[in-house]
């Protein structure tokens, strides 16, 4: 039986670092200079993150925190699917930008009163930065959401695409009764209610359409190591200056 | 040697990225502390969790004290006491207009829009702004734009 702390952190950390990359490769190719530093902006938060949450990993007797980042491969990653698929077009980033992190920041709200005080003292820390990411998101699914034509049909595109993987946030593991019955997090069905409700709010401001959540198979299989094709790649790149000298003193 | 001395040194150690702010003004240093046996620890927090330039604060940190002679040192990082923008002292807060940064509006520890949203013109002092980007070139620092003065200023972020 795997330690619930252990489940419950490498999920959080993998999905960060995970994301904090694909945010990274919007680095000089934003569609606006201000964009391109919000995605990049986004992605150092994203990784400062991670390695608040695999120190806490280490600090439980995991590898140290360049180690479980650059030397795993794609089965050992608990992240979700959402975060590992290419960057896509900038409509699919900023809607996957918007399903997470609507999901991280209700996360990171409830962690702050987890059982578990090192986990409790760093999401009171990170959730405070999360509101700028969320901020970000609605500012700009607002703003476009209620634009031209063009935008509504890529964004729409985009929210159906999305929107099953989104779910997929949400995927339990064996470990679930135990992180709730000891107190270390709200458990996933109370998080996907709350969050249900906050991109409903923001969806419902513009003139997109949330698909029926009841017709849709969410994607799951990350949280228990399967993943789509495009996670070991993103690994290799990753990991490809790291690899050169895992004892490098940088 | 007693705390206070110890943190008139650290006065002289900037933000590398604030060139202007000490890290007592920013808040960061939490605590000194001089054991039985004569060995400082200095407790920091960092203000973004993913902030580049703290590793080279806690580096600017330990030089200090080696260079004041300092035996036994530790400098720890710590989130045990989050920092807050309200933590920039009042000095720190004029450094940083005179920088031409808006300091950081203070709050009750609830950051709703409205101070996310609200920052005073460092250029004229206005507060006809708007926030133009929550992102700018460092993680701590936001963009606006003054209406009055018609022109646009970064602000050191609400947290």
């Amino acid at each position: 039986m795997t330690d619930p702390k252990k489940d419950l952190l490498y999920r959080l950390a993998d999905d960060q670092l995970i994301l904090g990359h694909r945010n990274s490769e919007w680095n000089g190719l934003g569609p606006i200079l201000e964009e391109d530093i919000a995605f990049s902006s986004m992605a150092q938060d994203k990784l400062g993150h991670a390695l608040q949450l695999y120190s806490l990993l280490h600090e439980l007797g995991e590898a140290e925190p360049d180690t479980v980042a650059f030397t795993r491969n794609a089965a050992q990653f608990h992240c979700s699917q959402l975060v590992e698929l290419p960057i896509g077009d900038y409509a699919f980033s900023l809607m996957r930008h918007f399903l997470f992190d609507h999901a991280e920041l209700l996360r990171f709200e409830a962690l702050a009163a987890s059982s578990y005080e090192p986990l409790a003292q760093v999401a009171r820390k990170l959730k405070g930065e999360l509101k700028y990411h969320v901020l970000h998101a609605n500012t700009w699914i607002r703003q476009l959401g209620t634009s031209t034509e063009e935008a509504l049909e890529k964004l729409q595109a985009a929210l159906d695409l999305t929107l099953p993987y989104a779910l997929g946030l949400f995927e339990k593991t064996e470990a679930e009764p135990a992180i709730i019955a000891e107190g270390l997090f709200i458990g996933e069905d109370v998080l996907r209610a709350q969050w249900l409700e906050n991109i409903s709010r923001v969806l419902n401001q513009t003139q997109l359409e949330l698909p029926d959540l009841s017709a849709i198979t969410p994607v799951g299989g990350g949280r228990h190591g399967e993943h789509t094709e495009f996670l070991q790649p993103l690994l290799d790149e990753m990991a490809e200056v790291f690899r050169l000298d895992p004892t490098a003193d940088w | 040697m007693d705390e206070s001395t110890i943190l008139s040194w650290l006065d002289e150690v900037k933000d590398p990225e604030i060139p202007v702010v000490s890290l007592v003004d920013l808040g960061v240093i939490r605590r000194v502390q001089i054991g039985a046996d004569g060995h400082v620890t200095v407790r920091m927090t960092p203000t973004f969790s993913g902030c580049p330039a703290m590793d080279y604060m806690r580096r600017d940190v330990e030089r200090v004290l080696r260079e004041h002679g300092v035996p036994g040192y530790t400098v720890e990082m710590s989130l045990e006491e989050a920092w807050s923008s309200n933590d920039v002292t009042e000095r720190g807060r004029q450094a940083l207009r005179e920088f031409r940064l808006s300091p950081p509006p203070a709050h009750q520890g609830i950051i709703d829009l409205d101070i996310l949203e609200y920052a005073e013109c460092p250029h004229c002092g206005s507060h006809n702004t708007e926030l133009r980007s929550p992102f700018g070139p460092t993680l701590c620092r936001a963009l606006h734009y003054c209406h009055n003065c018609r022109q646009g200023f970064e602000q050191f972020k609400p947290v």
